[in-house]
C-alpha cells in the first residue's frame, strides 16, 4: 500500500469521529451545559447548591427512582422473556410482525399510551406503584424481546442439544446450559431497560399521581412549574452522573455479548413442534393480548362517536379546528417529513460513530453514546432557547431545530443497530479473504457492503419510528404552525369535549400504524438472519 | 420587460435589499412575532384582517404550556424570542413583574374594559381575556342516584360526597393552583387548611394536570370512562361539551358550581427589546379589538373582558358567568404562593 493512501486511511478516522462528535457537542453538550451554567450561576459565580445534591427530599426522589427502576426492570424481564424465547428458538408466520409489533409501545409517546392504561386498569392499582412497574413493563418489553430474543436466535440451540443427548434435563438444561449462555444478553437488556426506566417520565406523570416523583418529573417541577432553575440544574447534574454510571455499565456488559457472540454459528430457527405449539401458542397469545389491550382501547375509542361505531373523528383530520392552526392531517404530514429528515440526520451522525466504534472491541464508548436518552428533556429545551439566541446561530425560530432533537435522540438507536453489525462484517471480511483468496475489495463490495446496507435499512426503520414518537424535547422546539403527531395529539387531549379527545385517539392510532410500518419494512431489510441486529 | 422578468428583477432587487439590510435591520420591519402558550388560538379571518390593516405578517410562536411559556420569556429576558407575550395569568403575575420583563403601553381600547380586569396600574401588561376556574359536575351521574349535586365549596366535606372529587395538584397545574387559591380566599389563613383536611379525609383524588382530572377521572366528560362526577375544571367547560359532541344537544352534560369560580385573568405585555416596538402597539391593540374579543370564546373557550362584546350561542345557553367570583390580590398570591402549596403539599400529600 502507497503512503498517500496509508495517510488517507490514518486521517479518514478521526474524520469520521469528528463530524458526529462536533454535532453532539453543538447540539446536545453545549445547550446543556449553557443552561446548567444559567442555573448555577449566582452573583457571577458558579456554585452547586448543597441542599438540592444531599437534601432529605432529593435523596427520597433518588431513592425511588432507583428502586422503582429496579423493580420495574425485574418485571419487564419476567414479561419479555416468554415472548423472547419464541422469537428467539421458534419461526413461525408472523414473526417478523411480532418483532415490528412490540416496537409499537416502545416508540408511542409515554403520555399518550398511559392516559390509555390509566383508563383500563382498576381503581385500586391506580396512581400505585404498580401503576408504574406495569407500565414500564409494558413499554419496555421491545428491549427484552429483540435483545434476548435476537441473542437466543443467533446462539442457536447446538449446545442445549448437546446437553439433552447427554442425558440433562429440561431444568437442569435451562440452569445450567441455557440460562448462563443468555446472561449478557440478560444484562444488557437490564441495563437498558433499568435506564429507560430510571429517567421515566410521561408514565410517572400520569400513573403515578402527585406523591410519585422521580429526578426526571423532579427536574421538570423545579424548572416548569417552580421556576427554580438552581435545584433543576443541580439535580439534572445528579441525573446524568447517574445515567453516565448506567450507561458505562451498560457498555461494558455489552462488550461481553458480542465477544461470545461471534464464536457461536448463526442457529436456525425452527418450527414449533408437538406439544411446543401449546406453549408458543400461548405466550403469543398473552403477549399480544397485553401489549395490544392499551393500543387496542384507542383504536376502539378512535372508532366510538357519538353516535355509534364510525369513522367520523377519521373524517375530521381534514378540517380546522380552534385546537391548531393546521388541520390534523397536516401534523401527520409534517411528522413524516421531520422524521425522515431526522433519520437521514440521525444515520449520518451515528452511522459515522459505528463505523469508528465498530474498528474497536465493543467497551464502555458503546454505552456512552446511549447519553443523549438520558438527559432531561425540559432542561435540554430550555438549553436550545439561551445556546442558539444569537447570531449566527440564532435557530430559536427555526424548523431545524425539531429534525435535529429528534435526531438526537434516534441517533444512539443507530449506533447500537450499526455497531455490532459492522464487527461481524469486519471479521467476516478477513475470514473470506483468506480462505477464498478473493480480493479484499471484492469481498467488500460483493458481500459485506450489501449486508452492512441491510442493517442500516433496519436502523433507519428504527429511527424513523423513534423520531415519529419523540415528545419530550420537540414540544419544545416546534413551531406552532407547524406541530408534529405526537404534539398534535397531546394539543387534543388538552380540550375537553368528546370530538377532540376522538380525534386524539385517531391520531395516536395513526402513529401506531405509521411506526408498524416502519419497523415491518425495516424488518423486512434485514431479512437474512445472519445480519439481523440482536441490539435494539 | 416581460410580466416574468419583471417579477424576477423585484424578486433579485428584494433579496439584494434583504441581504444588505441583513444588520443594519432595515427600518420597516415586515412583521410582528406573538409570542404565547399552546393554548392560544385565532380564527383565520381574524387574524388576516390583521394582517391587512397593518400590513405586518403575523407570527405565532406557541412556547409550551403557560407556565413554561413564560419561564421562556424570562429566560431570554433582553432578547426575547417576539415582540409580544399573551398568555400571562394573574397567579403569575407577580413573579413577570418583578423581573421587568414588559414596556409599559396603555391602549385605547382599555377605555371599554372594567376597572375589575385592570391588574397592573402601570400598564406593563393590559388584560386580553378571563376565564373562571370552577367545579364541574357530571348532571347525568347526581340525577342517576337522586342526589344533589353540591352548592359551593363548603359542601365538599359533606359525607354525601364522599370520593366523588376529583382536583389536580396546584404545584403541578394551573387549574390546580386555582382551586387552592378559590380555598383561601374563601376560608382565608389558616383555615383553609383545615378544610382541605377535612377533603383528605373525604378521599379527594388529586392528580397531576387537567388531563388526568378532566379526561381520565371525571366521569362528565365526553367519552370518559372515569368514575368521580366532581373535577375543578372551567366555566367554559359545559359549551365545549356541547360544542364538541359530535352530535347537536339540548343541553349540556355538565353544570358549574357557581360558587365555586375563581377568577384568572390573561394578560398580554410588550416584550422589553422587542424588535418591533411599534407593531407590538399595534398587537396589543389588536388583541383588544372587537374582532378578536368576539373571536376568543370559540377559540380559546375564555370570555372576551371588553364590555359590549356578544357572546356566541353556546356560550349564552350553557356557559356561567359567575356574577361574583372569588378572588385574590395577585400581590399577595405572589407573595405567598409558594408557601401555600408547600403547605398544601404537606397537608394533602404526605
Amino acid at each position: 500500500m502507497d503512503i498517500g493512501r496509508a495517510a488517507l486511511r490514518r486521517l479518514w478516522l478521526p474524520a469520521a469521529v469528528a463530524a458526529p462528535a462536533a454535532f453532539l457537542a453543538l447540539f446536545f453538550a453545549y445547550p446543556l451545559a449553557a443552561i446548567v451554567a444559567r442555573g448555577l450561576t449566582q452573583g457571577g459565580s458558579l456554585s452547586v447548591p448543597r441542599s438540592a445534591l444531599v437534601g432529605e427530599e432529593t435523596l427520597r426522589i433518588l431513592w425511588f427512582t432507583t428502586w422503582q427502576a429496579a423493580l420495574s426492570t425485574a418485571l419487564t424481564l419476567a414479561a419479555g422473556l416468554p415472548l423472547a424465547w419464541v422469537v428467539g428458538r421458534f419461526d413461525f408466520r408472523g414473526r417478523s410482525l411480532v418483532l415490528a409489533g412490540v416496537l409499537v409501545p416502545f416508540v408511542l409517546p409515554t403520555l399518550v399510551v398511559a392516559a390509555a392504561f390509566s383508563s383500563l386498569l382498576p381503581d385500586r392499582l391506580d396512581h400505585s406503584v404498580w401503576a408504574i412497574l406495569l407500565a414500564h413493563a409494558f413499554f419496555n418489553v421491545a428491549v427484552v424481546v429483540r435483545v434476548v430474543g435476537g441473542y437466543w436466535a443467533e446462539l442457536g440451540s447446538a449446545i442445549p442439544d448437546a446437553a439433552a443427548v447427554l442425558g440433562a434435563g429440561r431444568l437442569r438444561r435451562l440452569r445450567e446450559v441455557t440460562l448462563p449462555l443468555l446472561a449478557p444478553a440478560l444484562a444488557a437488556a437490564a441495563s437498558l431497560t433499568f435506564l429507560f426506566c430510571f429517567t421515566s417520565f410521561g408514565v410517572i406523570l400520569v400513573l403515578g399521581g402527585p406523591r410519585a416523583a422521580t429526578l426526571e418529573t423532579e427536574i421538570y417541577n423545579q424548572a416548569a412549574r417552580l421556576f427554580d432553575l438552581r435545584t433543576a440544574a443541580a439535580l439534572s447534574l445528579l441525573q446524568l452522573t447517574a445515567v453516565a454510571a448506567i450507561v458505562l455499565v451498560t457498555g461494558r456488559l455489552e462488550g461481553r455479548l458480542v465477544g461470545r457472540q461471534r464464536a457461536s454459528r448463526p442457529g436456525a430457527l425452527r418450527r414449533p413442534a408437538g406439544k411446543q405449539w401449546v406453549a408458543v401458542g400461548a405466550v403469543l397469545v398473552l403477549s399480544v393480548a397485553a401489549l395490544g389491550l392499551p393500543v387496542g382501547s384507542l383504536v376502539v375509542r378512535s372508532l366510538s362517536t357519538a353516535d355509534g361505531i364510525g369513522f367520523d373523528y377519521y373524517l375530521a383530520l381534514g378540517r380546522e379546528t380552534s385546537v391548531l392552526l393546521v388541520t390534523p392531517l397536516q401534523a401527520a404530514l409534517n411528522s413524516l417529513l421531520f422524521a425522515a429528515a431526522a433519520t437521514a440526520l440521525a444515520l449520518v451522525v451515528g452511522g459515522l460513530l459505528a463505523v469508528a466504534l465498530a474498528r474497536r472491541r465493543p467497551s464502555w464508548l458503546d454505552g456512552l453514546v446511549l447519553l443523549p436518552l438520558g438527559a432531561s428533556a425540559v432542561m435540554l429545551g430550555f438549553g436550545f432557547v439561551i445556546a442558539f439566541d444569537e447570531p449566527p446561530l440564532d435557530l430559536r425560530a427555526s424548523v431545524v431545530l425539531v429534525p435535529i432533537v429528534q435526531a438526537l435522540v434516534a441517533a444512539p438507536f443507530v449506533v447500537r443497530i450499526l455497531a455490532p453489525a459492522l464487527r461481524a462484517v469486519e471479521a467476516r471480511l478477513r475470514d473470506a479473504a483468506a480462505v477464498l483468496g478473493a480480493s479484499p475489495h471484492r469481498v467488500w463490495r460483493e458481500i459485506d457492503l450489501p449486508l452492512a446496507l441491510r442493517a442500516a435499512g433496519v436502523a433507519a426503520g428504527f429511527a424513523f419510528a423513534v423520531a415519529l414518537g419523540e415528545f419530550g424535547a420537540t414540544v419544545f422546539v416546534a413551531q406552532a404552525d407547524r406541530p408534529t403527531l405526537p404534539v398534535a395529539i397531546f394539543r387534543f387531549l388538552g380540550r375537553p369535549g368528546v370530538q377532540n379527545q376522538g380525534v386524539a385517539a385517531v391520531l395516536a392510532v395513526v402513529l401506531a400504524l405509521l411506526t408498524i410500518a416502519a419497523a415491518v419494512v425495516s424488518e423486512r431489510g434485514g431479512v437474512r438472519r445472519s445480519v439481523r441486529p440482536s441490539a435494539l | 420587460m416581460s410580466p416574468r422578468a419583471a417579477l424576477l428583477h423585484a424578486t433579485l432587487l428584494a433579496l439584494l435589499v434583504a441581504g444588505c439590510g441583513g444588520n443594519k435591520q432595515a427600518s420597516e420591519p415586515t412583521h410582528v412575532v406573538l409570542v404565547t402558550h399552546d393554548s392560544f388560538a385565532v380564527s383565520k379571518p381574524v387574524k388576516a384582517a390583521f394582517e391587512r390593516q397593518t400590513g405586518l405578517k403575523l407570527r405565532i410562536l406557541e412556547t409550551g404550556d403557560a407556565g413554561i411559556a413564560l419561564n421562556r420569556a424570562l429566560l431570554t429576558k433582553g432578547n426575547p424570542e417576539g415582540d409580544v407575550f399573551f398568555g400571562l395569568d394573574n397567579n403569575l403575575l407577580s413573579r413577570a413583574l418583578d423581573e421587568g420583563l414588559f414596556e409599559p403601553y396603555a391602549p385605547k381600547a382599555l377605555a371599554a374594559v372594567p376597572d375589575r380586569y385592570e391588574l397592573d396600574p402601570e400598564h406593563r401588561v393590559v388584560p386580553i381575556d378571563h376565564g373562571e376556574v370552577c367545579l364541574n359536575t357530571d348532571k347525568g351521574w347526581f340525577a342517576e342516584r337522586g342526589i344533589e349535586p353540591p352548592g359551593s365549596i363548603d359542601d365538599l366535606t359533606d359525607a354525601r360526597y364522599r370520593g366523588l372529587l376529583v382536583v389536580e395538584s396546584p404545584a403541578t397545574s394551573t387549574p390546580g393552583l386555582a382551586f387552592l387559591l378559590a380555598t383561601v380566599a374563601r376560608y382565608g389563613e389558616p383555615r383553609w387548611k383545615d378544610f382541605w383536611r377535612k377533603l383528605r379525609a373525604n378521599d379527594v383524588l388529586v392528580v397531576d394536570g387537567w388531563e388526568q382530572a378532566y379526561t381520565v377521572q371525571f366521569s362528565g366528560a365526553g367519552g370518559s370512562t372515569g368514575k368521580r362526577p366532581i373535577v375543578v375544571s372551567y366555566a367554559s367547560s359545559p359549551p365545549a361539551e356541547v360544542i364538541f359532541a359530535g352530535k347537536a344537544l339540548e343541553e349540556a352534560p355538565t353544570a358549574v358550581v357557581a360558587d365555586s369560580c375563581f377568577r384568572q385573568v390573561e394578560l398580554a405585555g410588550i416584550l422589553r427589546g422587542a424588535k418591533n416596538e411599534s407593531g407590538a402597539r399595534k398587537l396589543i391593540d389588536f388583541l383588544l379589538s372587537e374582532a378578536f374579543q368576539a373571536d376568543v370564546p370559540m377559540q380559546m373557550f375564555v370570555f372576551p373582558v371588553r364590555d359590549g362584546v356578544e357572546l356566541p350561542d353556546a356560550f349564552r345557553k350553557f356557559a356561567v358567568v359567575p356574577g361574583r367570583p372569588l378572588e385574590l390580590d395577585p400581590e399577595r398570591i405572589g407573595a405567598n404562593r409558594d408557601r401555600w402549596v408547600r403547605e398544601w403539599t404537606s397537608v394533602v400529600l404526605r
